[in-house]
């Protein structure tokens, strides 16, 4: 991404930001509340169009030509609550062309849930409801995985069970941005923290205890 | 992975909300509780003869219907908001006029279901008889309905991201439907007393339900990535 600005009104969440990112890593994307994390993923989801600036993923500034090699999970969980985890995956697996069941099952026992619980996704745990919504993000088998807080409200067994899922995915050859507030848990994991502050990058580093003092 | 077909999606799409609101019931009973209070209401205000009831259904029928559709076309799209669940389409690959199509569908389903759930009811509290041929109330109904929906299912989602959309749709979405309604109403008056044909009236509902189909499905793509 090159001298990337996002605005709301007045207000810049992003104030040109340049960055690029090599495949195949992990990459932990902390900072304050505020610093422009979920809106620079959202960004490079194509939810949000910058004001300025540009994002090349995979060779295009096309973001919607190669929607289908993303997989993008948000704060929110992006899932049906009236439906159960499997219709929820049968549904969003039709939208990629998957027609068969074997791939929703699949990724629903890699996060750890049963695919034959019925249960309305609206009456999971919400470490259930994120680790189901995980699930969804890697359906399509993307290339490139975009987490925003994968791990918030989520036990820490459940969590560590996501990282090393995170990093089967990464030796698998997937590029995966993870935002979030829990940077210890990517220690160790992680390929790169990289520090964001005021809309902007402000450090890059390999090991977490190095970008403190940004 | 193969690419996913348009009517494929807007199929499996509009199966997944035929399946959340059997769930859930949210469009259906409050369209249904808002029509039956307007029939209610209308029927204990006045006493009309046989004769005015004819010539005032169609007004009645059709604003009630329209009343009562805005309930689920407010509903249609509130679940989709709900836990940002329109991302996850936005960001696939799917084509957004299998959405807006699907939508589309699934409104008319909800409110044709209303229509014929209502109909018995204003026909015994109204006293109605068709003097002109009955089957054409049967295509006003059709093309009325789709009229109602595919406007309103285009302006729902522009006024999804409005602070007051509740209030947005009527706003945005009864003085572009006169036409529609005027021709509605009309036809149907001119079906039920038998005084005139209902001809023109139909014509123009059919230019207005292409028209404006054709110009959703144009603009949707827009209106769907807008932030």
């Amino acid at each position: 991404m090159r001298d990337l600005v996002k605005q709301f009104g007045r207000f810049a969440a992003l104030r040109g930001v340049n960055a690029d990112f090599v495949p195949s890593r992990l990459y932990a994307i902390l900072g304050d509340n505020g610093a422009g994390k979920t809106t620079l993923l959202r960004s490079l989801a194509g939810l949000s169009a910058p004001s300025r600036g540009t994002i090349s993923i995979m060779g295009t500034t096309n973001l919607r030509s190669i929607c289908s090699h993303l997989g993008y999970m948000a704060h929110p969980s992006l899932l049906y609550d009236e439906l159960s985890g499997m219709e929820n995956l049968r549904y969003f697996a039709r939208l990629y062309g998957i027609d068969n069941n074997k791939r929703c099952e699949e990724v629903i026992r890699s996060v750890n849930l049963d695919p034959e619980l019925q249960r309305p996704v609206g009456q999971y745990s919400q470490g259930m409801r994120q680790r189901m919504s995980l699930a969804r993000a890697f359906l399509n088998d993307p290339e490139i995985l975009l987490l925003d807080e994968p791990f918030s409200n989520v036990d820490l067994r459940s969590a560590r069970e996501m990282v090393n899922l995170l990093i089967q995915l990464r030796d698998q050859g997937k590029t995966i941005l993870v935002v979030t507030h829990q940077a210890s848990l990517l220690s160790g994991a992680a390929n790169e923290f990289v520090w964001m502050e005021a809309g902007q990058i402000v450090n890059r580093t390999e090991h977490l205890n190095m970008g403190k003092g940004y | 992975m193969v690419k996913p077909g348009p009517i494929g999606i807007a199929r499996t799409t509009l199966l997944k909300d035929l399946r959340l609101e059997w769930r859930s019931k949210d469009a259906i009973n409050s369209m249904l509780f808002f029509a039956l209070l307007v029939v209610v209401i209308f029927s204990f205000s006045f006493d009309p003869t046989a004769e005015e009831s004819r010539r005032i259904a169609g007004g009645l029928v059709w604003v009630s219907f329209l009343f009562a559709a805005v309930v689920a076309l407010n509903q249609t799209w509130a679940r989709e908001l709900r836990n940002q669940v329109l991302d996850a389409y936005r960001v696939s690959p799917a084509p957004a006029n299998s959405l807006f199509l699907a939508k589309s569908v699934g409104n008319f389903v909800f409110v044709a279901v209303l229509e014929a759930l209502m109909t018995p009811l204003f026909i015994v509290f109204y006293n109605l008889r068709a003097v002109g041929p009955a089957y054409q109330l049967l295509i006003v109904a059709v093309l009325g309905t789709w009229a109602l929906v595919v406007n309103g299912t285009f302006f729902a989602a522009i006024s999804l991201r409005t602070r007051s959309r509740e209030i947005m749709l009527p706003l945005l979405l009864f003085p572009i439907s006169i036409p529609a309604l005027l021709a509605m109403v009309e036809a149907t008056s001119s079906i039920l007393t038998g005084e005139f044909s209902p001809r023109f009236w139909i014509v123009l509902l059919v230019a207005y339900d292409v028209v404006f189909t054709i110009a959703s499905l144009f603009l949707f793509e827009l209106v769907l990535h807008a932030e």
